[in-house]
């Protein structure tokens, strides 16, 4: 009766899972999605806790479980309300991490206890081999789980370091290649323990370890900022797979449904994540840094000079227009002007003019991620105009103010067939009278390329940190 | 070949569940609009911390005298329950950005 009650509550766990993430994709009941899921989590959780058992034998170490479980609780409540909502993708990038540690030590547990009672003298005088009596499948399916769980551990810990600043791009001269080299490895000698069953196979087992932890760190070193997103996706889905592998381990169905539903839906979700940025998964992952990808895209002509406008210069243009759109981007996210942005909007629109904001779909850290940023300093939700409608609406637009944005309106993408961004949808802000630029430098965005919208005659550039150069901007405008 | 063909036969359950759930996980996330991305990803993120089962049933099991076993499912237990609920949380403060908007 019990058992078939732990059954039920499962499947219940793997019917709220897909409807939850159903529900997620869609803006309206998103909200709801979540806490189904979250229903359905907590209905498995208990039924473990409480239900499971092995073999007539119910679990054990309850006082260490329940501990475990509030002191967990509690840390991951506090973290995650406390958070800067600039900060999500990192504090997501972290959980994902501790999901695939959490992988990883259920595959060193489980492998201590399957080699548990292995002593080498006594085997080693009977000429026998311990470990050729070892499940093949199960030996698999732990290494499995070790090397994901543990390559998105080490991957997410590289990748929340790189969000918040801790972690520099670091890319050395064919580090491909010994990423690959770890790689293959690594599997080599999975396989080898798997099919040939040596003495050292603990030894092995920890090399395995060592090895995968490498990977991982090398694996997201080399990936730059803002293709983070697209990397903590991928890794959010090896995470998935890795849950799976302990669903094998344990004949435990809501397991492998949980994790093989989140490894198949994070893999076509870091695919979309790349198609709204116009890029392939391998271009993010091997052709997106170094020198490489810029000499193969063709850089374009050198764009010649570019004019400088004052704070107060910029601060009248902006008070007697009709029609200001600002253009938010990775600039702003990272300086975290997103209040500030709201306080110039405010003080622009007392003084008669109409502010809206254009937002492209991969603006910001994380795609939708401006959205929830400019919500979060209350811009309502009319100003903020969606690619499209933007396009449409800069014809009538007196000044755009780009904030830390730059691929996102390089027009080589629409007219510049050799450039690496050519097809990408962009903000066409040159059809407005006139663009001011706010950047802290001339440097190239993350594609590496120049931007010839800088160039142009209507375009002039406010250098500096978006916050600092709002906050002045905003005196100035004050003033007038 | 025989032992292949034995071994997908004593797996045919997991199997068929691994194949559909990839249709499933691929079928339902399709159409979801890019303003949506992130709250997915975490939303998912959270769902696959459902390997703290695995972490319970681990740490239940673990014989009293295994210090070892014990500290590292304890440690798991914790990850993946900061993993559950960090993940779940994070992603309705994220949703309740998005409600405020209307």
């Amino acid at each position: 009766m019990e058992l078939n009650l732990l059954v039920f509550c499962y499947l219940l766990g793997s019917v709220t899972f897909i409807v939850g993430l159903k529900m997620l994709s869609n803006p309206v009941s998103a909200r709801n999605g979540n806490l189904v899921a979250a229903a359905g989590m907590f209905v498995a959780i208990m039924g473990t806790m409480f239900l499971y058992e092995d073999e007539g034998k119910k679990l054990g170490n309850y006082g260490w479980i329940f501990a475990a479980l509030v002191i967990g609780t509690i840390v991951g409540t506090l973290m995650a309300k406390r958070v800067k909502m600039t900060a999500m993708p990192e504090m997501v990038s972290l959980f994902n991490g501790m999901g695939g540690a959490c992988a990883a030590l259920i595959s060193v547990i489980e492998f201590r206890h399957l080699i548990h009672g292995y002593d080498p003298a006594t085997y080693a005088s009977t000429g026998y081999s311990f470990f050729s009596s070892l499940d093949g499948t199960t030996m698999l399916i732990i290494f499995l789980g070790l090397i994901i769980g543990t390559v998105s551990f080490s991957g997410s810990m590289i990748a929340w370091g790189k969000l918040n600043g801790k972690i520099k791009d670091f890319a050395f001269k064919g580090q491909h290649i010994i990423n690959l080299v770890i790689l293959v490895l690594n599997i080599a000698i999975a396989a080898f323990i798997i099919v040939a069953r040596p003495e050292e196979t603990p030894l092995f087992f920890y090399a395995i370890l060592l090895l995968s932890i490498l990977y991982g760190v090398f694996f997201v070193l080399p990936i730059g900022g803002a293709d983070m997103p697209v990397v903590i996706s991928l890794l959010n889905s090896f995470t998935g797979v890795a849950a799976a592998c302990g669903g094998f381990l344990y004949d435990n169905k809501v397991m492998l449904t949980g994790g093989i539903l989140v490894g198949a839906a994070g893999t076509l979700l870091t695919m979309l994540m790349c198609k709204a940025m116009n890029r392939s998964l391998s271009n993010v992952l091997i052709g997106s840094f170094g020198g490489g990808a810029v000499a193969s895209g063709g850089a374009g002509p050198q764009g010649g000079t570019y004019k400088e406008i004052s704070l107060s210069d910029a601060a009248v243009v902006m008070s007697y227009a009709n029609k200001v759109m600002i253009v938010p981007g990775y600039g702003l996210a990272v300086a975290q002007a997103q209040h500030i942005c709201h306080e110039l909007e405010k003080t622009l629109e007392a003084k008669g003019v109409e502010v809206k904001y254009a937002i492209h779909p991969v603006a910001g850290r994380m795609p939708g991620h401006m959205n929830v940023l400019l919500a979060e300093a209350d811009v309502s939700y009319e100003k903020l105009l969606e690619m499209e409608l933007a396009n449409e609406e800069f014809k009538s637009t007196d000044v755009v103010l780009i904030l830390g944005a730059n691929d996102v309106v390089n027009p080589a993408a629409k007219s510049d067939p050799s450039s690496p961004i050519y097809g990408m949808p962009i903000l066409e802000v040159e059809q407005a009278k006139h663009v001011i630029v706010n950047k802290r430098s001339m440097k190239p965005g993350y594609a590496g390329i120049e931007n010839q919208l800088f160039f142009q005659p209507k375009t002039s550039m406010l250098f500096g940190d978006a916050k600092k150069a709002l906050q002045d901007l905003l005196a100035e405008v004050r003033s007038i | 070949m025989n032992q292949i063909l034995n071994w997908i036969a004593a797996h045919q359950e997991m199997a068929y569940i691994v194949i559909l759930m990839i249709f499933v996980g691929i079928e339902i996330i399709g159409k979801v609009p890019s303003v949506l991305h992130t709250p997915l990803m975490s939303g998912a993120n959270a769902i696959h911390g459902v390997v703290i089962i695995g972490a319970i049933i681990v740490m239940g099991q673990a014989e009293e005298g295994n210090t070892i076993a014990l500290v590292l499912g304890f440690l798991a237990v914790i990850l993946g329950t900061l993993n559950v609920v960090g993940g779940f949380v994070v992603t309705d403060r994220m949703l309740e950005m998005f409600k405020k908007k209307k």
